[in-house]
């Protein structure tokens, strides 16, 4: 890897995640929790029900993933990212209640860019199908909420140098239509 | 007539599909390899470089290579002079459960499509049948992940949009794929037959070797071109542009009705899994 690489830590201050810009290849160190679509679901509707999350939103990060089964003796399976597209519908009320950083793979729709920018958040895209190598820069897994969804329960991940690339920034600019 | 003992069979297939989530066939590396002697953009290159560091930890450590470790799809070949005195398709079954919960494998099948409830132990397995003679049996297994296998596309196009008409439906569904898809990818594609058939020609295409060459020249002159063509859409790896979007295309065709052009699109993604065995 290149010297050009941006060290970021998590939960992100505004200063940090305001100077990301797409292009730039990032190394999280810090928090970072998982959800994927059944956990989605169900975060939104305890919103909308007035209810309480399984974790405190406000500067956090979210990684759309469902890992393999840890094997005994390791912390986590392979974990890389799923597809982000289908958690748009979602994202908007979790960004409406502080969420800043988003973290899967690929394009997501207009609709939540233009949220994205509104709420001065980032998405960050990490390369598909590189969960083994993932998996050894996670120090840390608990399952902290939905443990009935297995794989797809929300965990929470303590991560070092983490690989992503910032996808779409602060300023509304998409690294997928360039 | 000979048989294969049950129990020989599903500790051979286990075997099989607990290896396959963790080694990445060699000729795949080399392509990856290859593709990254082209690039030249910095991000293009830097994800090429996590693929094949990727493949090295899961090889070494035993760590599936992606997450999804997906639906087990299985062409099985039954020689003639093969019998069972028991249930194959249970056995696969019972393969496939034993293997994905030994070898600490994602499930990821749900047990209807709206009710969405997971099986817990990734059956049933999708498999094909198909009769040959000889008393050999031939199992070819690959886990499917399900972001390539959404990204895949059928159309019904007329006789008159002929090679054109595939070239173009074949891009469409690439650039449309984009970075979902996880390129580098692999394109199966199925030309002729009918509905269904094309499908499953474009899905067998993907168990052929990459090294391989389609026999008829037609599809082989399809597979050349529409590898060229794919590669020069600058979708590039993950979707960030470059040179590298497919590794290989493979072509497979049938005869089909005078009305008829159907062709489907089936994707894999960089993460090519595959492994047989023969009884």
């Amino acid at each position: 890897m290149s010297q050009e690489v941006i060290r970021i830590s998590t939960p992100i201050s505004d200063q940090e995640r305001m100077s990301l810009r797409v292009g730039d290849i990032v190394l999280i160190s810090g928090i970072i929790y998982t959800g994927r679509d059944a956990a989605h679901k169900l975060m939104v509707q305890a919103l909308n029900n007035g209810e309480k999350l399984p974790f405190e939103l406000n500067h956090q990060a979210i990684y759309y993933v469902g890992p393999t089964p840890a094997k005994p003796g390791q912390i986590i399976g392979s974990c890389g990212p799923t597809s982000s597209y289908r958690m748009d519908p979602y994202s908007p009320l979790l960004m409406a209640n502080g969420l800043k950083v988003m973290i899967g793979k690929g394009p997501r729709s207009k609709a939540f860019q233009a949220q994205l920018v509104k709420n001065q958040a980032v998405y960050l895209d990490v390369t598909g199908g590189i969960g083994a190598l993932l998996s050894k820069r996670v120090l840390k897994m608990e399952v902290i909420a939905y443990p009935w969804l297995e794989s797809e329960a929300v965990h929470k991940l303590q991560v070092v140098d983490f690989p992503a690339i910032v996808a779409y920034d602060t300023c509304g600019n998409d690294i997928f239509n360039q | 007539m000979r048989t294969i003992p049950k129990e020989k069979l599903i500790s051979e297939l286990e075997r099989i599909i607990i290896e396959a989530a963790t080694v990445l066939d060699d000729e795949v590396v080399s392509c990856l390899r290859f593709g990254r002697e082209q690039e030249t953009s910095k991000l293009a290159i830097h994800i090429l470089d996590e693929i094949i560091d990727n493949q090295q930890i899961a090889r070494t450590e035993n760590i599936p290579l992606c997450q999804d470790t997906g639906v087990a799809v299985f062409f099985v070949e039954i020689g003639n002079n093969l019998y069972f005195d028991y249930d194959l398709t249970e056995a696969i079954n019972q393969a496939v459960r034993n293997g994905y919960i030994k070898g600490y494998l994602r499930k990821s099948v749900v047990q209807h499509p709206l009710d969405r409830k997971n099986t817990l132990d990734n059956t049933p397995a999708i498999i094909h049948y198909l009769p040959v003679i000889g008393d050999q049996l031939r199992i070819r297994f690959a886990p499917k992940g399900g972001g390539s296998e959404n990204m895949s596309k059928l159309t019904m196009l007329t006789p008159a949009d002929g090679r054109q008409g595939i070239i173009d439906f074949v891009v469409e569904t690439v650039r449309n794929a984009g970075g979902k898809a996880c390129p580098p990818i692999i394109l199966g594609v199925g030309i002729g037959g009918n509905f269904e058939k094309s499908a499953l020609l474009a899905k067998a295409a993907l168990f052929r070797k990459l090294s391989d060459e389609a026999t008829n020249p037609i599809d082989r002159e399809l597979e050349k071109e529409l590898y060229k063509v794919i590669n020069e859409t600058n979708v590039g790896p993950m979707g960030l542009t470059g040179k590298t979007t497919c590794l290989a295309v493979k072509v497979n065709s049938y005869p089909c009705h005078i009305a008829s052009l159907p062709v489907a699109v089936n994707i894999q993604c960089h993460a090519a899994r595959h492994k047989e065995v023969i009884l």
